[in-house]
């Protein structure tokens, strides 16, 4: 993949999938190491799992025998100088307290590191595919910090209005583009 | 920064659309986002889609929506499209523009882009 926020996406529909209501994604910049990290409260993985998702030929899925998303992030952050730390908490053995942690550091000044892309995209494609999610986006940088919270957003909204309606969607795009805006200085 | 009265004009605007609006999913587009898709280029397709419905002013007619990996990564960005009384639609290979195309022909017109289709593309 050639951007960075593909990544993004594509981690984060991991925690989509697991079933979780809540996920937390942060991008810290901070002394030449970007560091991602995927929070979720989703079901979890046991230990066995956990050990196999550096293998791309484990998945749970069917339609397809290889999982090549945790393989990918790896790659990348391991050519970069970097390393990936997973942590996770099955809902068989903690059913009051499972999901999911993964986090991920890459050197943003190595040759091999790539564009971050488009944030904003990723961001706006999660919460159309997932409205009801309490997404939260943090991109931490020496020059300030983005934040979105789809909790606030819906706090505002009530439970009438999808965030996936197109023109909640196109306020966040917004909201986020002058956010991003305000950084760049 | 964008203020929060703008979302409340947009809560204040959607309150009546939702009164209307009845769940109707004429017309249902499928993009696939699983990691293969995301890789071939769904989002941009994806979005494609959103906005260009919204722009035709289609969305209480057309719901957009994501799904995994349906098993045929070669052909992604892979888009199906249901409409109501009509065999599902199977498009690959996808990019914005040739979404923009589909919503024009399809969505709007009615006529499936054969050319786009799984029959019609080879990998």
């Amino acid at each position: 993949m050639e951007e960075f926020s593909l990544y993004v996406l594509d981690i984060t529909m991991n925690s989509v999938r697991a079933g979780a209501d809540k996920i937390g994604i942060t991008l810290e910049e901070k002394d030449g190491m970007l560091t991602f990290s995927v929070s979720d409260n989703g079901c979890g993985m046991s230990k066995e799992q956990v050990a196999r998702l550096s293998d791309p030929f484990y998945t749970t899925r069917k339609t397809r025998g290889v999982g090549l998303g945790v393989p990918f992030l790896t790659m990348l952050s391991e050519q970069t100088g970097g390393s990936v730390k997973i942590e996770s908490r099955s809902e068989a053995e903690y059913p009051d307290d499972h999901g999911t942690v993964i986090s991920a550091s890459f050197g943003i000044d190595h040759i091999d590191f790539i564009p971050l892309g488009d944030m904003i995209g990723t961001v706006i494609t999660l919460i159309q595919g997932s409205p009801d999610i309490d997404f939260t986006y943090d991109h931490i940088t020496p020059a300030g910090t983005v934040h979105l919270s789809c909790a606030e957003i819906r706090a505002v909204l009530g439970d009438d209005i999808s965030l996936g309606s197109f023109e909640v969607l196109e306020w966040i795009r917004g909201y986020l583009e002058e956010g991003y805006a305000e950084i760049k200085h | 920064m964008k203020s929060l009265e703008e979302l409340m004009a947009i809560k204040a605007k959607m309150k009546d659309k939702v009164a209307i609006r009845q769940a109707s999913d004429e017309i249902r587009v499928v993009v696939g986002m699983a990691t293969c898709g995301i890789a071939a280029g769904a989002r941009p397709v994806l979005n494609a889609f959103v906005e260009g419905v919204a722009d035709a002013g289609l969305t209480d007619k057309v719901t957009v929506t994501q799904t995994g990996c349906i098993g045929i990564c070669q052909y992604e960005p892979v888009v199906e499209v249901f409409v109501q009384g009509n065999e599902k639609v199977t498009y690959v290979k996808m990019t914005a523009e040739k979404a923009k195309e589909v919503i024009e022909k399809h969505i709007k017109g009615g006529n499936v882009v054969a050319e786009y289709t799984i029959g019609n593309v080879n990998v």
